[in-house]
């Protein structure tokens, strides 16, 4: 049992899927609106589909499974509120100012968490994120406690000579769509450079890398830090989009839905965890209609998808593609 | 500071660490067996406490409930580990995890919808009521004082359960060479089927004994689960007597916080697991970063 801790194995992408994959996925975002049942859900996907994917960097690509990135999530978030509402600084610096948070805030929980290894990692990310949860919710003077941040109301965007009216939902939605799209190249960068293939390396088998004389730990804590800047900048749109930050997005719950989306839509690919969080969400849609016991079918389709479906939607599409030209 | 509010408070901390150390120890003999962390422990510590308000909504008798939840959830445990968790041996120890993440939520849920989203009260079983008047010490309230000999006893029997009969010996065996075991012939997945009744027993036992202590709701199971992994995570998983000196510990370093720091109480023992993780991070009795 002294196996290492097993991310889902996603399968060899076909070359052309991975070499369009930034263009496909934004352009599918691009349509988003006018496809999705809704404006908010379109701005949903948008937001948690980048949470997941800040998340995959650390579950799908490193193997690591954390249970704690509601924490970057959070610190992204009331990082740009409290920025914002309580600094007075402008939406730009604020957001700056968020993902800086963030980032800092896992190069902490991460430089403490990676001294553990497989199982232990993810008890002991869920228990420091627990942590940050209660400090912020005893910090009621900067964070607003139990209620939740409020007054971050940001009705236009100054960008030069021009202003953006924030309060129209196209806008806002190509706005968050721009700080989507240049994250998401920033990260497809990193996961093509030697960097991403070190830390595949270090998924695939921990030991071997570390004999091929990689910095096993270095590389862990830089992929810890960017997810946790990647999550942060989640963080901050959501604060913009929402315009408060409620307590519960550092909670436990919050955590669990990166895991769930990312596993849902494929671990390990690209794509799947937007495609988890667009199902998930859609899930939640759908089901919140008729009845207030949603989570119950979340819950059980999760279970389905790990019992029956360990690629997720996405890395079992590729895996079913790679066996038919084999 | 007079010495008997730290008295009571040191005792008040005990209890709570009974209920921690019953949670741990469950998770922990879980994970040295069938290398699984059970996400969902917080909520068959939960589904416990709503099967007593059942029970005793039913019978109306204490100790009755107090033998019937544990069998109960430990049977429901039986069921998930032969039909949920099977099928993932041999997968990596993350889709245990992941799926037993995914019947918390449905635990939860259908706890929510069989007795309401509020909370339930529970009352301190009559005969219990009471508590003693110590001159010069404080009070002690006699349920309490019935949680940590509950807990007490478990131990002393998992004790004799594992270090002096047949079935500890191939429990132990177990933990550390599942193949060998099964090379000489003994039925390995019935030992992790048991074992994980057992533990989700005990996960059961711990939410029905804290309930007439903190509140029952839904939502009781995830706070607790955060507190029986970082008590796992100070004790090192997979050992017995780590889980219950790391249980008191927390317990009592939760309690004397809450005396004299109110608002750190909740924070101090996330203070405690990253100390413990600075300088060692197996944990206090962990055997080392293997797993």
């Amino acid at each position: 049992m002294s196996a290492p801790a097993a991310a889902p194995l996603p399968a060899d992408q076909p070359a052309l899927l991975l070499r369009w994959r930034l263009p496909l996925l934004a352009a599918v975002l691009a349509t988003l609106p006018w496809i999705a049942p809704s404006q908010a859900l379109a701005v949903n996907i948008l937001i948690y589909g980048l949470y997941a994917t800040g998340f995959n960097l650390l579950f799908g690509y490193t193997g690591l499974l954390s249970f704690g990135h509601a924490a970057f999530l959070g610190a992204g978030a009331y990082g740009t509120g409290i920025a914002l509402a309580r600094l007075g600084i402008g939406w730009f610096g604020a957001i700056a100012i968020g993902v800086a948070a963030s980032g800092v805030l896992a190069v902490l929980i991460g430089a403490l968490s990676i001294r553990s290894r497989g199982i232990y990692f993810s008890m002991v990310t869920l228990a420091l994120a627990q942590l940050v949860y209660y400090i912020a919710f005893q910090a009621d003077d900067w964070t607003g406690g139990e209620n939740g941040l409020r007054g971050l109301t940001v009705s236009r965007l100054r960008v030069g000579p021009f202003a953006l009216d924030f309060l129209n939902p196209v806008v806002k939605y190509y706005v968050i769509f721009g700080f989507v799209v240049a994250a998401l190249w920033a990260l497809s960068r990193v996961l093509n450079a030697p960097f991403g293939a070190a830390i595949e390396a270090i998924r695939e088998n921990e030991g071997r890398a570390l004999a091929c004389g990689f910095d096993v730990r270095r590389m862990k804590l830089v992929a810890f830090a960017l997810s946790g800047l990647v999550c942060g900048l989640a963080g901050a749109l959501d604060a913009l989009h929402l315009s408060i930050v409620p307590i519960d997005t550092l909670y436990y719950q919050t955590s669990g839905l990166a895991v769930m989306m990312a596993l849902l839509g494929g671990a390990g690919t690209f794509l799947g965890p937007f495609i988890g969080a667009a199902i998930f969400l859609l899930i939640e849609d759908t089901f919140s209609l008729w009845t207030s016991h949603w989570q119950l079918f979340v819950g059980a389709i999760f279970i389905l998808a790990v019992l029956f479906l360990p690629r997720g939607v996405w890395g079992s599409l590729i895996a079913w593609h790679q066996g038919r030209r084999a | 500071m007079q010495l008997d509010l730290i008295a009571v408070q040191l005792f008040t901390g005990v209890a709570l660490g009974a209920v921690f150390v019953l949670l741990s120890i469950g998770l922990s003999v879980i994970f040295g067996m069938l290398g699984v962390v059970n996400f969902a422990h917080g909520a068959f510590y939960m589904t416990g406490a709503y099967a007593g308000v059942f029970c005793l909504a039913v019978t109306g008798n204490f100790w009755f409930a107090l033998a019937a939840v544990p069998l109960l959830i430990g049977a429901l445990g039986l069921g998930v580990e032969r039909f949920l968790i099977r099928p993932l041996y041999g997968r990596g120890p993350d889709y245990p995890l992941l799926l037993t993440f995914g019947l918390g939520y449905v635990l939860v849920e259908a706890v929510r919808i069989l007795f309401g989203t509020d909370g339930m009260p529970f009352d301190t079983p009559s005969l219990l009521a009471g508590g003693i008047d110590i001159e010069g010490l404080g009070y002690f309230p006699a349920y309490r004082l019935f949680v940590i000999a509950v807990t007490a006893l478990i131990l002393l029997l998992l004790w004799l359960l594992l270090e002096r009969t047949r079935y500890g010996l191939i429990i132990r065996a177990g933990a550390r060479d599942p193949e060998i075991l099964s090379i000489l012939g003994l039925d390995i997945a019935r030992v992790w089927l048991l074992v994980f009744g057992l533990g989700t027993g005990l996960a059961a036992l711990a939410g029905l004994l804290a309930a007439p202590m903190r509140s029952v709701n839904p939502e009781m199971g995830v706070a607790v689960l955060v507190e029986a992994f970082v008590v796992t995570v100070i004790g090192g998983m997979g050992s017995l007597l780590g889980g219950a000196i790391a249980g008191l510990l927390v317990g009592i370093v939760v309690s004397l916080t809450a005396l004299w720091m109110p608002q750190m109480s909740t924070i101090s023992m996330f203070a405690l697991m990253t100390l413990v993780l600075l300088i060692r991070p197996q944990g206090l009795f962990g055997r080392g970063l293997s797993r």
